[in-house]
């Protein structure tokens, strides 16, 4: 249990940031259900582990956790996402086939599905970047990607959701849409 | 497709090249088709994922789920933020005691003593309802609210296109005195500028730290002492700063 000091702390540095926790983990895990339970365990840790936060960014700190608690739940209950990463440019998900992708019709549900084919470490970085707005830092310390190789991850990310979105608006196209 | 600053043009769109990279960039779209094309595909990619608002926030249930797990007094929901001002400013003030008398058994220097009440300043701003008395984006609204309020003219602009959009201000009071409080924005974190009038020749008083968690740079500028806090990391502090005082 945190002393009274520790815990106003914790409400005012970590807890704010519970909205990105959750967002984070429903892109990661696909499944808003699934991300709320891992958000939630998330904060229970955090909190458990406050003391060994030094400072620093508390919103990277808590991101850090839920990225890790996601992969530990997609290990445990979808182990195949994960593997089929080796396999990148095999891996395409059925709900994100051009077909898929052009019949819907909505912008908003396009998107979402066009970045829910994308593998999960293009996917985080995706999110962190775009929904979240963090910087290539923080990014590096949430992902553990090196620095380094921020930039050119997004490159690829980005390049291969407009693959996706493009190969979806060409269908329309074609049926005259 | 055979650019060799294909990646570059990311860190360029993100605003993460430094000065001298950037405009070596700028100078390099002027004759390179390719990464012009790139750089219009991702802006129309961010619009896009903008527009869709495709963010998932928690759920006014998690919060109280959460807050009960770890043993904090539940607040309502938070479709009914408003009347969590009342009480909200009932915590605040408690909170604000306690900061306080938390300063005063420690043994400080003066310059340490005002720091600690400014990372105080900030954590309490980030109360509900507590950050801006003036809410505005706009330095013309926002410079001459002070007028009035304040015996000196704190300094007041947008550094949108910078990455810190001003987002209002606020009076706060410091070490006994009146102090402006500007609101800017850096990603979704908030930083305070908080600046008053002082005419001691400190030399000490220039300094940055952490304390708290949070981040600080207070410097003087003329008859000014200036101090930024966030929990943005020094260097975005350091860019603020400059900006305020080039």
């Amino acid at each position: 249990m945190l002393e009274s000091h520790d815990r106003i702390r914790f409400e005012q540095l970590v807890l704010p940031h519970l909205d990105a926790g959750v967002n984070l983990a429903r892109w990661l895990l696909r499944n808003r259900a699934d991300a709320e339970d891992v958000a939630q365990d998330s904060m229970v840790r955090a909190y458990r582990f406050f003391q060994g936060f030094c400072g620093g960014d508390a919103r990277a700190w808590f991101l850090q956790i839920v990225r890790n608690g996601c992969y530990s739940w997609l290990d445990k209950n979808r182990p195949m996402e994960l593997m089929a990463e080796f396999d990148e440019e095999l891996h395409v998900r059925p709900s994100a086939s051009p077909e898929a992708l052009a019949a819907q019709a909505d912008e908003k549900q396009q998107l979402m599905l066009a970045l829910e084919a994308l593998p999960p470490r293009s996917r985080e970085v995706l999110v962190l970047r775009e929904l979240e707005e963090c910087s290539y830092k923080e990014i590096a310390e949430i992902t553990g990607i090196p620095m380094g190789t921020v930039m050119s991850t997004l490159s690829r990310a980005r390049s291969r959701l407009q693959q996706i979105m493009s190969g979806s608006t060409a269908k329309e196209a074609s049926r005259g849409l | 497709m055979g650019c060799d600053l294909q990646h570059t043009v990311h860190g360029y769109f993100d605003g993460e090249l430094d000065a001298v990279r950037a405009a070596d960039f700028e100078r390099h779209l002027e004759v390179c088709d390719e990464c012009r094309h790139s750089l219009e595909q991702i802006e129309s990619l961010r619009s896009r994922l903008k527009r869709s608002a495709i963010y998932e926030h928690a759920s006014p249930g998690l919060h109280a789920e959460i807050r009960k797990k770890i043993g904090f007094q539940e607040k309502p929901a938070k479709s009914s933020w408003r009347w969590l001002l009342v009480p909200s400013f009932g915590i605040a003030s408690v909170v604000a005691v306690f900061w306080f008398a938390l300063t005063l058994v420690q043994p400080h220097t003066d310059n340490a003593r005002i720091t600690a009440e400014l990372v105080d300043a900030h954590v309490r701003s980030l109360q509900p309802g507590h950050l801006t008395d003036v809410l505005s984006t706009d330095q013309h609204t926002v410079k001459p609210w002070f007028d009035g309020k304040l015996d000196f003219i704190p300094p007041v602009a947008d550094f949108a296109d910078q990455g810190f959009p001003l987002e209002g201000g606020r009076l706060d009071v410091v070490d006994g005195h009146n102090v402006a409080a500007l609101i800017y924005g850096r990603r979704k974190h908030t930083i305070n500028v908080f600046a008053w009038p002082d005419k001691g020749s400190d030399t000490l008083f220039d300094s940055s730290g952490s304390r708290q968690g949070y981040n600080w740079i207070r410097w003087k500028s003329g008859d000014m002492r200036l101090c930024v806090v966030s929990d943005v990391s020094i260097a975005d502090l350091r860019e603020l700063k400059d900006l305020i005082h080039p």
